[in-house]
């Protein structure tokens, strides 16, 4: 954007510092809590439990997070770090690959039921898994998919909003395209691989970043079903860590694995920023 | 919409869409349909039979009070949740849309907490406001007010509220400043030469043109509140004191797996599943609006 359409209304000299100013103050009480969480990931046990604990880091970065990784509280947090890993991406690519074909059948063929299927998946929108916990805790129990990578993934990628965004996406895909395909013999899945999924990569990466971010950080789900400690994904874990009773909760390795339990997302948001506001806004349409 | 040119056969798209359906169906109609049914009866205290009441749970839910203050909770949490999410949002986004440069940077900085867990974002918080050994509580205690959030309903729900509304800043950011940054430039310009001030400007002309990206984070920011901060007040309060911050979701969860009472928890969720059948409706109604702007 050029300066000169912005001149007129945006601050110059104090007005601009003074905005500069309120922006840096509010960027920095947004990040005061991740901040405390760092430093107290680097400091000694006696630092915390006295309070008010250091406001800067402290030596014990290397001891707190190996501490964390390799014995954890209940499991060491680098079992928890893979399983939260499994399952982000499982449902990332789960839910993709089942959205990818479902759209497409509705989209580019008319076959007995559709409409049905169709308003069958767009039911599934409303109801978030916190909803029906309690007997899809039975149907889950009941397949023996407990404590099961299988367990963590099938139930949550039963939702509609990447069908829906596939969808919309297909429909803008020029006729033209799938016309030739036809004259030219193509078959119908020939078409999709060569054509459809190269034309949609800007979506599924757009749709990976958020699906990947709504598997990581779910907690409800695997508190129910993973009670072996063996299976907890990290976000969940973390609360297990703290002592039941009057115990002191050892604070540097629980806020350790809090640093560790946002690095992947943060990571993946900051790396894919522009596909992931893009995702964002385009799946919440 | 509809495609002019489609392909041939049947056999192959029911494959296609099979996985979805097939999915959909086990994890999500049966138990949709299970909590319906079992929401009509009272199974006996030994879970071997169950005895149907038809609407007695609803009638039961509907006159109990502690349901009753479940809902006041959940409405006064979610309120303050979009509040305390919305208008530091707007504010951070006014600014960020002030300048012409470095607004890039900014943005960067404010997406984080999105991406924290709300579950972590409760143990961050929790951290800083624990009795023993909270930054926050032991400064506040050091100008003499005693915070104690596991004894005092009141801060236990505050500190509920600005733990599950700190990651939402974010989200709201990003959508706020990518409306502000869609609103003509001339439109605003005309006011300047009128001699608007920033803050007229910003009533009367920018306030009124986000008012679709307002009436939108409205809606998706209470359905957040409602079903999305259950890490939040299990890590912070697991619903106390004395039931102060015990959300809908979170009553769902304590009556149905810590109380065993699978009626009355079904019950619950279909009564849950008519307000996100209601939110859903009122947010399609809205986005069909919107398109014709």
């Amino acid at each position: 954007m050029a300066s000169e359409t912005h001149g007129m209304v945006e601050k110059r000299g104090a007005g601009l510092w003074l905005t500069h100013v309120l922006m840096i103050l509010g960027v920095l009480v947004i990040f005061f809590p991740i901040w405390l969480a760092f430093v107290a990931s680097t400091v000694s046990q006696p630092e915390i439990v006295r309070p008010p604990m250091p406001i800067w880091p402290g030596d014990r970065f290397w001891e707190n997070y190996t501490a964390a990784l390799f014995s954890g509280v209940n499991v060491p947090v680098a079992t928890m770090l893979f399983n939260s890993l499994i399952m982000a991406i499982g449902i990332a690519v789960g839910k993709i690959a089942i959205s990818l074909l479902s759209a497409f059948a509705i989209v580019y063929f008319r076959f007995p039921g559709r409409t049905t299927f169709f308003w069958l998946i767009f039911l599934t929108l409303m109801l978030p898994v916190e909803v029906r916990i309690v007997p899809t805790f039975e149907v889950v129990a009941g397949f023996g998919m407990l404590n099961s990578y299988s367990g963590l993934i099938f139930p949550l990628i039963a939702s509609a909003t990447a069908t829906f965004l596939f969808r919309q996406f297909f429909l803008t895909i020029p006729d033209e395209l799938a016309e030739a395909a036809r004259v030219d013999g193509a078959s119908p899945m020939r078409f999709f691989i060569d054509i459809v999924i190269p034309m949609s990569r800007t979506n599924v990466a757009a749709l990976f970043v958020i699906l990947f971010i709504y598997g990581w950080n779910q907690y409800l789900w695997p508190l129910l079903i993973t009670t072996d400690p063996e299976m907890n994904t990290i976000v969940m874990g973390i609360k297990q860590m703290f002592p039941s009773g009057d115990d002191v909760a050892e604070w540097p390795v629980i806020m350790a694995t809090s640093i560790l339990a946002m690095i992947p997302p943060v990571i993946v948001v900051i790396s894919m920023q522009r596909l992931f506001i893009r995702g964002l806004v385009d799946s919440e349409k | 919409m509809e495609k002019r040119v489609t392909f041939r056969g049947w056999l192959l798209p029911l494959i296609l869409i099979a996985p979805q359906v097939i999915i959909s169906a086990v994890f999500f109609f049966y138990p949709a349909g299970q909590a319906i049914w079992q929401s009509l009866f009272i199974p006996d205290p030994f879970g071997l039979s169950s005895q149907f009441v038809g609407l007695g749970n609803f009638e039961f839910l509907l006159t109990d009070k502690f349901y009753r203050a479940s809902f006041l909770t959940t409405a006064v949490f979610s309120i303050l949740v979009t509040l305390c999410s919305m208008i530091p949002a707007l504010f951070l986004a006014v600014l960020a849309d002030r300048l012409i440069k470095g607004s890039g940077v900014y943005r960067t900085l404010l997406i984080w907490p999105y991406a924290v867990a709300p579950a972590v974002a409760g143990v961050l918080w929790l951290f800083m406001f624990n009795t023993r050994v909270g930054v926050v509580s032991w400064y506040l205690g050091q100008l003499g007010y005693d915070w104690n959030h596991v004894l005092n309903g009141g801060e236990a729900m505050g500190l509920v509220v600005v733990a599950s509304a700190w990651g939402r800043i974010s989200y709201n950011f990003l959508f706020f400043f990518a409306a502000l940054q869609s609103v003509p430039r001339s439109v605003i310009e005309a006011a300047a030469i009128d001699g608007a001030r920033f803050w007229r400007r910003f009533f009367t002309i920018v306030l009124p043109l986000l008012s679709p990206t307002t009436f939108f984070l409205l809606v998706v920011n209470i359905v957040y509140a409602f079903f999305e901060t259950f890490g939040v007040i299990h890590t912070i309060t697991a619903g106390g004191p004395q039931q102060t911050t015990t959300i809908l979701v979170y009553k769902v969860f304590s009556d149905g797996f810590v109380g065993q009472d699978l009626g009355s928890s079904s019950a619950q969720s279909v009564i849950l599943l008519i307000v996100v059948g209601l939110l859903t409706v009122i947010q399609f109604k809205f986005i069909e609006k919107r398109v014709h702007y």
